[in-house]
């Protein structure tokens, strides 16, 4: 089975979760065999923008010692085998260039997404 | 063999915060009244919603005792939709993801919850006729 998660949803819980959840998720699920594809659509074409530094969180005398890491995470998903995608109109949308991703996403247009959908047996959109 | 469809949710919000829950209970409820095989992996918030200690309460505001309020409660949901999938010989599977319910200290759960992890999401979509996610907004 291949399965293609589209994350959307940006920055949810990330700060508590030390992490994206879905990112998380796809980590956990690819230890155990899973035939995973990522695309990144809408505001989450974000998370592929390198040096991103979500340190310094203070409360009182709590500090979060271990932020998360979304650049780390989605270069360990692509080194497990993971293929991570952004939606190359989201991105321009936004304003992103192409020059600040983390080395290895590739650029999805819409008829590509179209053909991952096609391809994949089933489509998780988070 | 059977042609029986089984079908696995995904399901992230937590109960009393969004309209998505009762949405995804109403798809539930379809889907036991036919009979299906139902396989929920709840995930992040969603965890609380088999939470054994939730309490119904009175309600001032409407004039009404505990008893009379009758406040919905979603582990009485999840029961409710158990039986009526079994009585119609279908079942329901609620998979709790194991460290949510730990980072959020939800642990009582209702009989029949089971605590798992997203190696178990992937085998029950594996297994299943099809699959959908409702991820939180």
């Amino acid at each position: 089975m291949k399965a293609l998660q589209i994350v959307e949803a940006a920055y949810r819980g990330t700060i508590e979760e030390q992490d994206d959840t879905i990112l998380w998720l796809s980590h956990a699920m690819k230890g155990v065999g899973a035939d995973l594809t990522v695309a990144l659509r809408g505001n989450a074409v974000n998370y592929a923008v390198k040096g991103q530094a979500a340190g310094g969180l203070t409360f009182g005398n709590w500090h979060q010692t271990q932020p998360p890491d979304i650049e780390q995470d989605l270069t360990s998903l692509m080194e497990k085998g993971i293929q991570v995608y952004v939606v190359e109109v989201d991105l321009r949308h936004r304003g992103i260039p192409t020059d600040k991703l983390v080395t290895g996403v590739g650029l999805l247009s819409f008829d590509d997404f179209v053909d991952l959908i096609e391809d994949s047996d089933r489509i998780w959109h988070w | 063999m059977t042609d029986t469809p089984t079908l696995t949710f995904a399901f992230m919000d937590p109960p009393f915060e969004t309209g998505r829950t009762a949405t995804f209970f109403r798809l539930l409820d379809i889907c036991a009244r036919r009979g299906y095989h139902i396989k929920v992996f709840a995930y992040e918030g969603a965890v609380a919603l088999p939470f054994s200690q939730q309490k119904p309460h009175a309600n001032a505001v409407h004039g009404r005792d505990a008893s009379e309020e009758n406040h919905p409660l979603p582990k009485d949901w999840i029961a409710a939709l158990t039986e009526e999938a079994e009585r119609n010989g279908g079942s329901l599977n609620w998979v709790n993801c194991g460290l949510c319910v730990d980072e959020r200290g939800v642990n009582a759960a209702i009989d029949g919850v089971s605590r798992g992890s997203p190696a178990d999401f992937w085998k029950l979509a594996a297994a299943s006729t099809n699959s959908l996610v409702i991820p939180t907004r």
